[in-house]
């Protein structure tokens, strides 16, 4: 901001700002309260106005060396170190070191009388005092209506506060002036506001619907631009703090760096994970495992060591642990190293915004990676839904911003499956929906990604089990006659496993049918080979039998002629 | 009328520097003492420029302002003290009307 108005005004110097340290108020305001000048502070009893005041006195002498006066028209002394003990502030050790001095101013009506002209000259006199006896450059008045009840003549109060705080500006201190919220007309009950034309806080403590808000606003800050929204504040025991949770853009940065949901098959599917820093929906009706793939996506990012905060409006922590226990995951172990914590409130236990506050100061304090809020529709018992949705936008810039994943869950009911109740799903980059399908008499999970932004995700439908070892992701069966899941999907494979058997059961008996043929073509060529073989063996027999009987028939021949001494030629005789 | 002269009275005067509203101050009051404590008062003027730290010891926001330490209990009365009636009162020299 000091930049843009150096630019805008290249001679003038910006108002110079005094830091309040107080969480989130020099956030708004862009450095703290108007340096040098006085800051009223009006807000109804119990409002915070003296805690306000005190902290930034403390927190002035403690983290950056300005020391400070705290003048109490109230509280004394004592009653105020004991109300601030609490949050860590030593006020007589502060004292001691001479960075505070209180100073209670107390007056008794009954104990004065007033005669004739005065002035309050004495209050100036143990203000100042106060201011040099520390070199304090803060001040503190609180509150300084409570003269009006002390003090009878209100002309002369007037005229003299007027003065006070003219002569605060000009001993250069950053005052701070609480003043208890008045009628309908103005500001504070005494209309101090006119006195104090600087910078205007109004604090505010608001019941809506049982649950009560405390809310600061700027109603004034001359010179300097600033957050004219309400803003949410806390009061615990680290003290004040606000929530500067409108003040966000659409400029953060992004990573393209994926992390993993924790179960495996859902990152193949997200082609490889969630991107870190994004935002993911998970919507489903009652008991479709919103909760588990929450559980799972915390459970990742503790294995990755890093820390989760689990937003918890539904369940308690050890309700949550025992149910992740009962498939398969167990996240006691990380809540033990500090890497999960749980912070679970029922949405009721206050109002929205300061659910916003709260979310605020955990992520500071605790500074996770990955937060899982479930669910978000809870919140909408709270506040309506065009609040809630502004809340969670509000909320996913903030993560966004400190590049922190966020899983929201989201209870849709049947027939408004993809609509979400708090209309949020625009605000998401991924969306996964599961539902249940009711088929065959018995109800099975789907599982699907909607949208994912800027990554290739499947399309595909997914049965989702959740077993005692987990979850698991199964195809599920689509065929023409729609998607089988659960028994539906068994029964079907079934069919297609007996259609397969059946068919290569034929497929075998035609195999073998024909390895039958074959063997018996094959003996029938073996019997008549062995015909063939045994009608040859047959022939030759006889061929040698032919052969035997000429044999003989020519010995015969010879033998008769030598019987009948036939002549033969000589010469043959001669052999 | 008559004073209670047994009683010790001590008076404190709270000025801041002097100026004319504390002088004044200062004459009504040695006015009434003479006139109603003679010889049995003490008047004390602080003053605050000097001593500063005194405005917080003594709880004083007004000035001039005048306190009874004694006769107990403490009073206070604030202004130029130029009502006497009122100083009066204030001191307990007379019943409030």
């Amino acid at each position: 901001m000091a930049r843009r108005k150096k630019e805008a005004e290249p001679k003038l110097t910006p108002l110079a700002k005094c830091p309040t340290g107080i969480q989130g108020l020099d956030e708004i305001t862009n450095g703290g309260l108007p340096r040098g000048r006085p800051t009223l502070v009006c807000g109804g009893a119990g409002c915070g106005k003296t805690l306000l005041s005190m902290e930034f006195i403390v927190r002035g002498a403690m983290e950056f060396d300005e020391p400070g006066v705290f003048m109490s028209f109230e509280e004394s002394a004592g009653e105020l170190a004991k109300n601030v003990a609490s949050l860590g502030f030593d006020l007589p050790d502060l004292i001691e070191k001479k960075k505070l001095a209180l100073d209670h101013v107390f007056i008794e009506r009954s104990q004065i009388e007033e005669t004739g002209e005065y002035d309050l000259e004495g209050l100036f006199i143990r203000l100042g005092y106060a201011i040099d006896s520390i070199g304090a450059k803060r001040v503190a008045l609180d509150t300084v209506e409570a003269l009006f009840a002390g003090l009878p003549n209100e002309m002369i109060l007037r005229s003299e506060l007027r003065r006070l705080f003219r002569w605060l500006k000009d001993k250069g201190v950053t005052a701070i002036i609480t003043g208890e919220r008045g009628g309908e007309s103005g500001l504070t009950r005494h209309g101090i506001e006119e006195y104090v034309s600087d910078a205007v806080i109004v604090l505010d403590h608001r019941v809506v619907g049982q649950t009560a808000t405390r809310r600061l606003r700027f109603i004034k800050y001359r010179g300097s631009l600033h957050g004219a929204d309400e803003y949410p504040f806390l009061i615990d025991e680290t003290g004040f703090s606000v929530l500067p949770v409108t003040s966000l853009g659409l400029d953060y940065p992004v990573s393209s760096e994926r992390v993993s949901s924790g179960i495996p098959r859902l990152d193949h599917m997200l082609d490889g994970g969630y991107y870190r820093g994004s935002s993911v929906l998970i919507s489903g009706t009652a008991g479709t495992g919103k909760s588990s793939l929450a559980a799972y996506f915390a459970d990742a990012a503790c294995r990755r060591g890093e820390r989760c905060l689990y937003l918890a409006y539904e369940e308690s922590q050890d309700q949550i642990i025992r149910n992740m226990r009962s498939i398969g995951l167990d996240l006691e172990p990380w809540v033990k190293q500090g890497l999960l914590k749980f912070h679970a409130v029922r949405p009721t236990f206050y109002g929205l915004e300061m659910h916003l506050a709260i979310i605020h100061k955990l992520t500071n304090e605790y500074q996770p990676r990955a937060v899982i809020m479930d669910p978000i529709t809870n919140l909408s018992i709270v506040a309506s839904a065009e609040e809630v949705k502004s809340v969670l936008m509000r909320l996913v810039d903030f993560f966004k911003n400190r590049q922190i994943s966020t899983l929201f869950t989201n209870l849709t009911h049947p027939g408004q499956i993809e609509e979400t109740a708090t209309g949020v799903s625009s605000l998401m980059d991924t969306w996964l929906l599961t539902l249940s399908v009711e088929s065959s008499g018995e109800r099975n999970r789907i599982f699907f990604i909607l949208k994912s932004r800027g990554m290739a995700h499947s399309n595909q439908l997914r049965e989702f089990l959740i077993s005692d070892n987990g979850i698991d992701l199964m195809d599920a069966y689509v065929g023409p006659g729609g998607v089988f899941t659960g028994s539906a999907r068994v029964q079907q494979e079934g069919r297609e496993k007996a259609a397969a058997a059946a068919a290569e059961v034929e497929l075998e008996r035609r195999r073998a049918a024909l390895e039958r043929k074959r063997q018996a073509a094959e003996a029938q060529i073996a019997v008549l080979q062995a015909e063939i073989a045994s009608e040859e063996a047959e022939l030759q027999a006889l061929m040698t039998q032919e052969a035997e009987k000429l044999k003989v028939s020519d010995r015969e021949r010879v033998e008769l002629a030598v019987m009948r001494k036939a002549d033969t030629p000589e010469t043959e005789k001669g052999d | 009328m008559p004073t209670e002269a047994k009683k010790e009275w001590e008076l404190r005067l709270y000025v801041a520097g002097m100026t004319p509203k504390c002088v004044e101050a200062f004459a009504n009051l040695k006015k009434i003492c003479e006139e109603h404590l003679k010889g049995c008062y003490s008047i004390e003027i602080i003053d605050l420029l000097e001593n500063p730290r005194l405005a917080q010891g003594d709880q004083i926001l007004a000035i001039p302002t005048l306190v009874r330490k004694l006769p107990e209990p403490v009073k206070k009365i604030i202004g130029d003290l130029s009502n006497t009636e009122r100083v009066l009162v204030g001191l307990d020299l007379r019943e409030k009307t």
